[in-house]
């Protein structure tokens, strides 16, 4: 048991997956007390200038330091990931959780919803949810964390769904348990490897979906750096400084490519079954 | 004779299936008195289990129960489901065929069997921890107090069983119903179980109905026997005087076919011919009809009521005392 614990751990995708994501969170955890340069800075006469010893990634048009943005915008990623696959994984769990308690009419309810949402694309929904709420960091992370709710919902009912069906969930029910307690005491800790995977993949969709609002200008709103926005204001100087895009871009794709790959080394070391079934 | 315990009228049990209404138990009748102890016997699908778990309150969604369940003077099958919460697994608890999968894995043993002292009997962490210890010790696994602290996966099948027995008996229920409780486990664990449970069911005065497909447990163990076909009670009798003068064609095959040891390699073992019927498409009259050696025109047409062969001992057949022919007895 341990020793395959441990040789999953020191497998590829997990331990590639978890560097860059640590790599992500310290950078986001250090901008807060310091960064090579003022992240906000304006300072015209240095502006566009290359990368040098002063300014690691360059300036852009502001003259701001890219480096340092790129650091502050970390903040801003991980806070939307936080939040958006809080509020979805909360109240997508707990839909989930009753649909499969319940059955019946409540199921068929709860997942007719999660079928409608699911008709329209992730970008549009929060196009339009944020077309509702007025655009802002607030109200993007909002839209991506109402996204997220059905994604949840699905999810856990499916892999509750298969618990209720347990020999030892009957076994509770014959001791007199309740649904809810069943729910929190059987169900719940039994799928949390499950859910754990896909709050780490969404995780990863937040950062994409806020990185795209931002980039549209619905999501974080200047002066705060944002790797979407700045993709958006480097699109002018696309041929004078195309380093403006490949930047923030990079940082994105690292973020996202380390946490799709922690999720799925986490599904290697928290359900052994589905590995060998792959 | 007192006020029994546990009384079941005219139970049934129809399930809503695609192609239609399944008739899974039909009419059952029966009462314990405290510290009563009834088999029910049959093939699979005869609606044993459906059975118990209708006197649970814990059938599948699409099955609805009908008739009375009383325990105590009052109908189970009225209460509401919270109610319901209540009386399990403190007045009414069962134990299942599967140790194995019976227990959560997540959790241990002890806190398995706290769980329900808290629950029912509001006991907190330390004394409903005791309390678990002296019920494994009850149960007869050794070194409880070591043993409180383990998760299933560390404990052997029978002692899983045996765990899942001290979950039944944690609240001294009136009744327990154990549902094939020996059937996954070892035979030398099968006969240590069964003497567990009547142990602590003399001790204890709690009612037990024990489903089995296996005679000898049923045998050894219970004062009265049920054999089921079909969803229908096809003889009813004390233990003892059924055994001894089978009156149902069925339950005639049923011993018949029980393998005996010392009878030779050559012979064949004795089979009851054709299937256990399909309960959505019952025949109009008794459901043994077409796999009864004797059966006549007057067998498809109606049912056969319970008739009176013994003391406290009835047989549903229009031919009770008709010999069976040599090949199927």
């Amino acid at each position: 048991m341990s020793a395959r614990r441990f040789g999953a751990l020191s497998s590829g995708s997990f331990a590639i997956g978890g560097t860059l994501a640590l790599v992500v969170a310290a950078t986001a955890g250090l901008s807060l007390f310091w960064t090579p340069q003022s992240a906000t800075d304006i300072a015209v006469a240095r502006r566009l200038a290359p990368p040098s010893v002063e300014h690691w990634f360059g300036t852009d048009h502001f003259g701001r330091d890219v480096f340092s943005m790129i650091m502050v915008g970390a903040q801003n990623s991980i806070a939307v990931g936080v939040v958006a696959v809080g509020i979805g994984a909360t109240l997508g769990i707990a839909l989930g959780a009753l649909a499969s308690a319940r059955r019946g009419w409540v199921e068929e309810t709860v997942m007719r919803f999660t079928d409608f949402s699911f008709a329209f694309p992730a970008i549009l929904s929060a196009i339009m949810i944020t077309a509702i709420l007025g655009p802002g960091a607030v109200n993007s992370i909002i839209a991506i964390g109402i996204y997220n709710i059905p994604v949840f919902a699905r999810v856990t009912r499916g892999s509750a769904n298969a618990i209720w069906a347990r020999d030892f969930v009957l076994a509770a029910r014959a001791a007199g348990k309740g649904r809810l307690r069943i729910t929190l005491e059987h169900v719940l800790p039994n799928i949390a490897s499950v859910l754990i995977v896909q709050a780490t993949i969404q995780f990863a969709l937040a950062i994409l979906a806020e990185a795209g609002l931002s980039y549209l200008g619905l999501g974080t709103q200047p002066p705060q750096p944002s790797w979407g926005r700045m993709l958006n204001e480097a699109q002018t100087f696309m041929f004078m400084a195309p380093r403006l895009a490949i930047f923030p871009g990079l940082a994105i794709a690292v973020a996202v490519l380390g946490l799709n790959l922690l999720g799925d080394g986490l599904r290697d070391v928290l359900d052994p079954k589905l590995t060998r079934a792959r | 004779m007192s006020a029994p315990t546990l009384a079941i009228e005219g139970l049934e049990v129809a399930i809503a299936t695609p192609r239609g209404v399944a008739r899974a138990v039909r009419r059952v009748d029966f009462a314990l008195p405290k510290g009563g102890t009834l088999g029910i016997v049959g093939e699979s699908g005869c609606g044993k289990s459906i059975t118990a778990l209708a006197i649970m309150g814990l059938l599948p969604e699409a099955a609805k129960a009908s008739g009375r369940v009383l325990l105590g003077g009052r109908n189970l099958l009225d209460l509401p489901d919270a109610e319901m919460c209540r009386i399990r697994g403190d007045r009414i608890a069962m134990i299942f065929q599967e140790p194995m999968t019976s227990l959560n894995p997540l959790h241990t043993v002890g806190r398995q069997i706290a769980e329900a002292l808290r629950l029912h009997r509001g006991l907190d962490g330390e004394a409903a921890t005791k309390e678990a210890t002296r019920l494994l010790d009850r149960v007869g696994i050794p070194n409880a107090a070591e043993r409180v602290s383990s998760y299933p996966h560390q404990l052997s099948g029978g002692q899983r069983q045996r765990a899942m027995i001290a979950i039944a008996l944690s609240c001294n229920p009136d009744v327990l119903i154990a549902d094939e409780p020996t059937t996954a486990l070892d035979v030398t664990i099968q006969r240590q179980i069964l003497e567990l449970i009547r142990k602590l069911v003399e001790e204890s005065g709690m009612a037990l109905v024990l489903i089995s497909h296996d005679l000898g447990v049923i045998a050894e163990t219970v004062d009265e026997v049920l054999v089921m076909y079909g969803g229908s009670v096809v003889e009813h009798g004390p233990t003892a005087s059924l055994f001894s003068a089978l009156a149902h064609p069925y339950s005639k095959g049923l011993f018949a076919a029980k393998p005996r040891l010392g009878q030779g390699r050559s012979r064949r073992l004795a089979t009851i011919p054709g299937v256990v019927p399909d309960i959505v498409d019952l025949p109009a009259g008794c459901a043994f009809a077409d796999r009864c050696p004797i059966a006549v025109g007057e067998c498809r047409g109606a049912q056969p009521r319970p008739t009176t062969v013994g003391q406290r001992h009835t047989a549903s057949c229009f031919r009770l005392g008709v010999p069976l022919p040599e090949a199927a007895a």
